[in-house]
């Protein structure tokens, strides 16, 4: 390996590392998501907050699900509202309320959808030198709550790496 | 919604033998959904559930054959009785538990960073007008 090779490889890990999901378990009742974008905070938190940027990422196409539609009024006390399906006579909607919204810091909004079982989401954004680590919790009312929202989470994400790429390459500048 | 509302979509995905569609139509029923969080506490024959859901046995019967379809739901007949219970998928362990969670915001995020790359563009492009 030449030091041309060595040097990309050292680029290569640091990237990967810099996109790197984790999660992590707190309790039996929450877990917490980070990331860290390499953007400033106001365009992370306006990426979360308007409507028409929002169903752009938050359902990758290769999750094969269609948004019917997307109402978000993402301000404290506001609410939002989901729909999915392809059938108009079959469809499923996520809903709650917005608890607490900071514009480029924070939102706090409750997950509806699943009556008393359902979680409360954090989201906080911490600006440094021009990047943003997010950080991300869920709290579940209980913990059997939790155990059920972690089952089943898409293992046929896998199969269509593909899509997104293909997705991200139409986004991104080139 | 979040990853407790996305998983739920991708639990019927995972599970469903037949597609997507068959879990999606099963959990798009109120009831079902309920007996789904009912089977989710300990398993219970069709009598308990019809019971529990003051539904008559046919009807119960119905529900729980469209979420056994859609490999939500296994069930069991000993004499008389049908016990049913949750489907093999909950018997997965912690790891595969984040794994799976790590995996949802995985994709979003990348999704994510493509649309913030793209407002980046756009705010430059901006900022480039303004100093002319």
């Amino acid at each position: 390996m030449n030091s041309n090779d060595r040097r990309r490889a050292v680029v290569a890990r640091e990237e990967s590392e810099f996109h790197r999901t984790t999660v992590q378990k707190k309790s039996d009742r929450e877990v917490v998501v980070t990331r860290t974008f390499d953007a400033p905070a106001r365009l992370v938190f306006e990426a979360w907050s308007k409507p028409e940027l929002f169903k752009k990422w938050w359902v990758p196409r290769s999750m094969g699900m269609t948004l019917r539609s997307c109402d978000m009024d993402v301000r404290t006390g506001g609410k939002y509202r989901l729909v999915f399906g392809d059938d108009p006579k079959n469809t499923m909607a996520f809903f709650g309320k917005y608890l607490d919204v900071v514009p480029d810091k924070r939102i706090v909004w409750t997950n509806e959808e699943s009556g008393d079982a359902g979680s409360v989401t954090t989201v906080t954004f911490e600006e440094r030198d021009g990047k943003t680590l997010l950080v991300l919790s869920e709290l579940y009312p209980t913990k059997e709550a939790l155990d059920e929202a972690g089952i089943g989470a898409q293992e046929m994400l896998g199969e269509t790496f593909g899509q997104l790429d293909e997705l991200l390459a139409g986004l991104s500048p080139r | 919604m979040t990853a407790a509302g996305s998983s739920k979509l991708n639990h019927m995905v995972q599970c469903s033998p037949s597609g997507f569609n068959a879990s999606f139509a099963a959990l798009a029923d109120a009831t079902r959904r309920g007996v789904l969080d009912q089977l989710a506490r300990g398993d219970a024959s069709i009598t308990d559930l019809a019971d529990k859901f003051e539904m008559t046995l046919t009807g119960m019967k119905k529900h729980v054959s469209v979420l056994e379809l859609a490999g939500l739901v296994t069930t069991e007949k000993v004499g008389r009785v049908r016990t049913c219970r949750i489907g093999p998928c909950r018997l997965e362990k912690e790891m595969a538990w984040i794994a799976r969670y790590r995996q949802v915001w995985d994709q979003r995020f990348a999704a994510l960073d493509g649309v913030i790359d793209e407002l980046k563009r756009q705010e430059k492009g901006r900022g480039r007008k303004r100093r002319k």
